[in-house]
């Protein structure tokens, strides 16, 4: 009834083919960006704020990241924390070595030392596939930890090796408060996703397509592979290396190399296929499910009004977290972007189903 | 019909559970925020630490009411060590009631992010023998406290001791002595302190990480045996200490000649290992490994009742980490109770108020025996510029069974300490922009 396409007539390729051809989906986004902008700064509280939309766009941004590397170019990573460790120093030190670096810039160039460290470690992919490359790419995970716990360099010679970052600016504007860094961050992933929507699906996301569903049928059609798995790497590694900068900058201050360590991969991984391989959206859904289903998890038994001791109440917030990404993988294997298209084809014909 | 009884048992418990969130608004209360992490590969070590600051704060509220009849809240937040969980904690945590009272991180990395979170909040973060070494500067950090003592008064402290069993610090010149560490800024705090001694004592530092969570030492152990170190520090926590105990014992080294730190050196880290681990030496902050008649208290007020944190009453109770616990609360408390004598007694305070207490803390020995800990702890008073108070530590030695305190009291040497923390905090406060508040005036 509300959602239904008809009469909406395309009279030009443009029109045909822009990212949201419904009408009712572009109003849609066009709500949920003003919602976001202008509506949740008002009436979110700061621990919201903080402790709960920051993780979760800036843990979307790096999803989307490596969904290009895993859903739509097909080579497993097990890098990405070590993508974002690298985004996070490399921005770091500039800003401490370059004073007056503005700080938009700072975390772009992190960005791309990462990608630099991911087009290395891509190499390897030209080679091997499939999990041979995942352990290939473990390898960018022990190095780069390896390398910012031990070479005093990257740290600037800090006693402990931690760092962290002085209060932020941004264009002469602070970026201190709750609010103002949430703004930081949405304007960042706004900008980021739309720029990965755009690259999936012009030429060169068709060319990581189909490199993903068969290499040498590719090649045969004249893609290069090198071409297109390195491009993929180095977009890839670009978006999780400003996801990194952002993590450090933004959420966390101050942190050590064990805030990106191979838990952090494996959380990123676990994010792209919860919320569906190859789906921009379904990096948002799969970083929602993981930041937001444990803290909601750790309130329900105070809400509930139980006084559970807190590792107990730890626990079972791991039973159920397990039990639910089981039932979720269970119940659609294709993650939860393919549910929600599922859901709008419903939508599409109800409340007449035929 | 069954259902429907359920229905209505959940119904009451709701509502049980809502009136009794919402009675005790009424009088004023204190909010103390719990960051603990009882699982994860730190829980050995956080389990008792947690029970300790929650039975002191059961204590004075069952004992005296509250801090002069402010009842005192508390929640507990599950950390499991990790720096983000951490954070959303320290979020969900700081503004209920009239705001934290002070967060007692127990990890370096939660320390490290929330101290500059705390500047603006405004919330006092007191790190009781850990977090960063410098912020013993309060002119610069002013809302960091590592009270009791930081690594580097713990560093320095083994150095001493060690020196004493050599017979002087002149018989060091052309000794080995190693550092076995966690491989994360908790490892790499004292590296600064001991590579100072080392140069000025002139004795070799070997320094070996230890990748956490440190269940894998053998290489680390096998360089031990081939460099054969006449004393081997050990800054370990949780899982990482008993397996650094037994690689000692395979690879034949003395367990006297290690020193643990503080967090290494509680009974649970050695009871399962018993002789094994025999002669083993872990520095106390202050005297931990004494009891006290707060011990007696707290049996007859909390422990008595069947209110104790450690339901077996035997498992952490009475064990180092556990008293460490019940200090770190006590600090807590008589901060707020300092900041009432200005702010208004009886009254609940805000975050900044409290903050001045823990700045202007003076527990006399009078003071300390009256809290039953006058053997645990010696005299702390906190200024402006020192927000250590008071840096003593012993050493104790597990004999098979239980620990000794061995040692004399010491306390580190200031004319290595402070011109590092000078050096250290200076450096911060260039990185931060920080210009440090003048203590003089």
């Amino acid at each position: 009834m509300l959602y239904r396409e008809n009469g909406q007539f395309k009279t030009s390729y443009r029109a045909d083919q822009q990212i949201f051809p419904i009408r009712q989906d572009r109003i849609l986004i066009g709500l949920l960006l003003a919602v976001a902008f202008v509506g949740v700064p008002m009436l979110a509280s700061d621990y919201l704020l903080r402790a709960i939309l920051i993780p979760f766009l800036i843990l979307s941004l790096a999803a989307v990241g490596l969904n290009i590397l895993v859903g739509y170019c097909g080579q497993i990573s097990l890098g990405t924390g070590a993508f974002m460790a690298v985004g996070a120093y490399a921005a770091w030190n500039i800003g401490v070595r370059l004073p007056g670096m503005p700080l938009v810039l700072q975390i772009v160039l992190g960005g791309g030392f990462a990608t630099l460290v991911g087009i290395v470690f891509g190499i390897p992919s030209l080679r091997i596939r499939g999990l041979y490359l995942a352990v290939a790419t473990l390898a960018a995970q022990f190095f780069v930890d390896w390398a910012f716990l031990r070479i005093p360099f990257f740290t600037n010679y800090s006693p402990s090796g931690s760092v962290s970052v002085p209060p932020l600016y941004a264009f002469g504007l602070p970026v201190q408060t709750a609010m103002q860094k949430y703004l930081f961050v949405l304007a960042f992933v706004a900008v980021f996703a739309l720029l990965a929507k755009n690259l999936v699906r012009g030429a060169i996301g068709r060319q990581w397509m189909a490199i993903r569903d068969m290499d040498v049928a590719a090649a045969v059609i004249g893609i290069r592979p090198m071409y297109a798995k390195l491009s993929a790497f180095a977009v890839s590694s670009f978006i999780v290396g400003v996801a990194g900068a952002l993590w450090g900058y933004i959420h966390l201050g101050s942190w050590e190399p064990l805030a990106f360590d191979l838990t952090r991969s494996f959380q990123l991984l676990f994010m792209v296929i919860i919320g569906g391989l190859g789906s921009i959206l379904g990096s948002f859904f799969g970083a929602a499910f993981i930041v937001l289903v444990p803290v909601a998890l750790t309130n329900v038994p105070h809400l509930l009004g139980l006084r559970l001791s807190v590792d107990t109440a730890a626990h079972i917030e791991h039973m159920v977290f397990g039990a639910l990404i089981v039932l979720f993988l269970i119940a659609e294997p294709h993650g939860l972007a393919r549910l929600w298209s599922i859901g709008k084809e419903k939508l599409r014909i109800w409340p007449f189903p035929h | 019909m069954k259902r429907l009884n359920l229905k209505s048992a959940a119904a009451a418990l709701a509502i049980t559970g809502s009136l009794a969130a919402a009675a005790p608004a009424v009088a004023d209360e204190q909010f103390v925020p719990l960051l603990v992490y009882r699982t994860g590969s730190f829980a050995p070590l956080g389990i008792p630490w947690a029970d300790g600051k929650l039975d002191y704060l059961k204590l004075v509220n069952a004992r005296d009411g509250g801090v002069n009849g402010v009842k005192l809240t508390y929640e507990e937040c599950e950390t499991a060590y990790a720096t983000d969980r951490g954070v959303e904690c320290y979020e969900r945590l700081k503004t209920r009631g009239t705001g934290a009272s002070g967060f007692d991180t127990q990890s370096t990395g939660i320390t490290f992010a929330v101290s500059d979170k705390a500047i603006v909040d405004k919330v006092p973060v007191e790190t009781v023998g850990y977090g960063l070494s410098q912020s013993t500067d309060g002119s610069v950090f002013e809302w960091n406290f590592p009270l009791l003592g930081t690594y580097w008064t713990a560093a320095d402290v083994m150095i001493q001791d060690i020196a004493k069993k050599e017979g002087g610090m002149d018989k060091l010149k052309g000794k080995k002595i190693a550092l076995v560490y966690h491989d994360s800024p908790y490892g790499k705090e004292p590296i600064p302190l001991l590579q100072k001694r080392a140069s000025m004592a002139g004795f070799e530092l070997l320094l070996y990480p230890v990748t956490a969570p440190g269940v894998e030492q053998k290489s680390t152990w096998l360089q031990i045996r081939q460099q054969r170190p006449s004393y081997v520090l050990l800054w370990s926590a949780g899982i990482m200490t008993p397996t650094a105990i037994r690689e000692a014992q395979a690879s034949g080294y003395p367990r006297d000649k290690m020193y643990a730190i503080w967090w290494a050196g509680s009974e649970g880290d050695v009871k399962d290992l018993g002789a094994v681990a025999k002669g083993y030496n872990t520095v106390t902050i202050h005297n931990s490994a004494m009891r006290g008649k707060v011990h007696d208290a707290l049996k007859q007020h909390v422990y008595d009742k069947g209110q104790g944190s450690d339901s077996s009453g035997s498992t952490t109770l009475g064990t180092i980490a556990h008293t460490r616990g019940m200090i770190i609360s006590m600090l807590q408390v008589e901060a707020i109770r300092t900041a009432q004598e200005k702010y208004g007694k009886g009254k609940a305070l805000t975050p900044e108020q409290v903050r001045w207490g823990f700045e202007n803390l003076d527990l006399t020995q009078q003071r300390l025996d009256e809290l039953g800990f006058g053997e645990i702890m010696r005299p702390v008073k906190t200024s402006c510029a020192d927000h250590t108070g008071g840096d003593w530590a012993r050493i104790a030695q597990w004999d098979g069974a239980k620990f000794e305190v061995k040692s004399d009291w010491y306390q580190a040497d200031k004319n290595v300490v402070a011109p590092l923390v000078k050096e250290a905090a200076a450096k911060y406060a260039k990185e931060k922009n920080i210009t440090p508040r003048n203590c003089a005036g």
